[in-house]
């Protein structure tokens, strides 16, 4: 399937963004790494429009830990995510998810910024993010926000982003706590039909602050409050992950999708909550 | 049309670009390398894999257009560089090329995993691969033609 005819513009600094995206008006659309707005395009799912570049931003590169915080630029790649020595250091639950998203050939070209302003519903990122309480940066021209990730997602495919503001970066606190993601998928690489991102700490054996965050299983990242309550101040143990199993019929609704009826979804998210909090057990995990 | 100026296999291409013409339309159709192939042109079988910059990237998911600057392999390129000589000679041996409509796609993944220097286990191999169909093979001759040149090249000293 080709690609409709279009327009093309790279932009080399935020302030021509501005001036590309002031040009082109509602028929100009930000392209990062293209792993997904060139695969809709050829679906003809969107619009033929003006793509503006925005990989030669150098404003939007870098990974550094700066003001107690890891900070991600949206131009981030995948396959950063998985390698770099800060990530691994700081932010381990990203290392862990990266090598669950797509293939290794999109993962040298995806950005996490693209992952986070389209925000698939069954993607790692989104939910990645919420669970470590990151922090987007967008910027526009009338300046920065800072947007808690809780708050990014704001229904199936919308963020918290005005027309014509970006990502800048992602900012993860330098908060020790354990972490870990899985998800059920048909084939390795594809979307998940259900995942959970999982950050918590652990203090003399108990469970403090978790944050576990279900992918796949609604129109936006599900950080699941009754789960959680269900879990604060309790030992790892067989009781506390069935309390938790149970409480998740009070934070999930999932809808029926092309995998299956919601409670296929309702049976994998207690699945996989096990496969999660039987893992912190095992201590088989990394400090987020 | 977008002017670009990008390096394809060692050699410096200048060239007019329509954007919506993809990295692959752009090599077999423009440059006459057909190496590459285009198969479901919307990321998901991996026929179209090649090198931009150093790193395996989809090549029905590149504009052309964004290419000015980068440096291009395809598989005419790491052919004739003698990079994949023994993978491409496991390739026949284990008869993992039928059809053949996958296999540049198989050889460039491949050689990405093969240039990391580590030692995968077959069903790491497979996850390396997962995004590669194969229509023909069954996958079990790919995968053994790679497994037989990792041993055979940690083999050497
Ligand atoms: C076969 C296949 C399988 C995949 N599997 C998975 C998977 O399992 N999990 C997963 O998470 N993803 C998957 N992806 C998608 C991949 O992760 C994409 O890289 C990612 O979703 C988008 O990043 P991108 O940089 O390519 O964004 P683009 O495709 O360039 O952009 C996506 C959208 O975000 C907007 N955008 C991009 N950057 C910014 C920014 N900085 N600020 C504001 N808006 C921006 C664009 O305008 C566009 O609307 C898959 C893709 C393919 C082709
Ligand atoms: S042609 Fe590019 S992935 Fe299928
Ligand atoms: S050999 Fe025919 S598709 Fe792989």
């Amino acid at each position: 399937m080709k690609w409709p005819a279009m327009g093309y513009a790279r932009a080399k600094s935020l302030a021509e963004l501005w001036s590309a995206l002031d040009a082109h008006g509602s028929a100009g659309q930000i392209i990062a790494g293209g792993q997904t707005l060139l695969a809709t395009l050829a679906f003809r799912l969107s619009e033929p429009s003006t793509l503006i570049d925005i990989t030669g931003i150098p404003e939007l590169r870098g990974i550094s830990v700066q003001g107690g915080a890891l900070r991600l630029g949206a131009l981030t790649l995948h396959a950063d995510l998985c390698c770099d020595p800060l990530v691994k250091a700081h932010a381990p639950l990203l290392a862990a998810a990266a090598p669950l998203i797509a293939h290794p050939a999109i993962r040298n070209r995806g950005t996490i910024g693209g992952s986070l302003a389209y925000a698939d519903p069954a993607a790692e990122l989104p939910a990645c993010v919420i669970a470590l309480d990151a922090t987007v940066i967008t910027v526009s021209a009338k300046g920065e926000r800072r947007v808690p990730a809780a708050a990014f997602f704001t229904d199936l495919l919308q963020t918290a982003l005005e027309p014509q503001e970006i990502i800048a970066a992602v900012e993860f606190p330098l908060t020790k706590r354990l972490g870990a993601i899985e998800e059920i998928a048909r084939r390795s690489g594809d979307y998940a039909m259900a995942g959970l991102a999982a950050t918590l700490h652990l203090e003399a054996g108990r469970v403090i602050k978790p944050r576990l965050v279900y992918f796949g299983v609604g129109k936006i990242p599900v950080l699941a409050a009754a789960a959680a309550k269900a879990l604060e101040g309790r030992s790892l143990d067989t009781a506390s992950i069935s309390a938790v199993q149970a409480a998740l019929a009070e934070d999930l609704d999932p809808p029926q999708d092309l995998h299956g009826p919601p409670e296929m979804k309702r049976h994998l998210a207690r699945v996989l909550t096990e496969r999660v909090l039987q893992g912190f057990l095992r201590e088989k995990v990394q400090a987020a | 049309m977008i002017p670009i100026s990008l390096t394809v296999n060692g050699e410096k291409v200048v060239r007019h670009v329509e954007p919506r013409r993809h990295l692959i339309d752009f090599l077999r159709l423009d440059l006459g390398l057909t190496g590459s192939h285009a198969g479901c042109e919307h990321g998901v079988c991996g026929a179209c894999t090649l090198r931009v910059n150093g790193k395996i990237m989809r090549g029905c998911l590149i504009l052309a257009a964004s290419l000015d600057g980068a440096d291009v392999v395809t598989i005419e390129g790491i052919s004739e560089s003698g990079e994949v000589s023994d993978l491409q000679a496991a390739f026949v041996a284990r008869n993992a090329a039928q059809c053949g409509f996958c296999t540049p796609g198989m050889v460039m993944t491949a050689a990405e995993l093969l240039a990391e220097a580590g030692t995968p286990t077959r069903g790491e191999i497979r996850e390396y691969l997962s995004g590669n169909y194969c229509r023909c093979t069954g996958y079990q001759a790919i995968v053994d033609a790679v497994e037989d040149t990792l041993r055979s090249r940690s083999a050497k000293p």
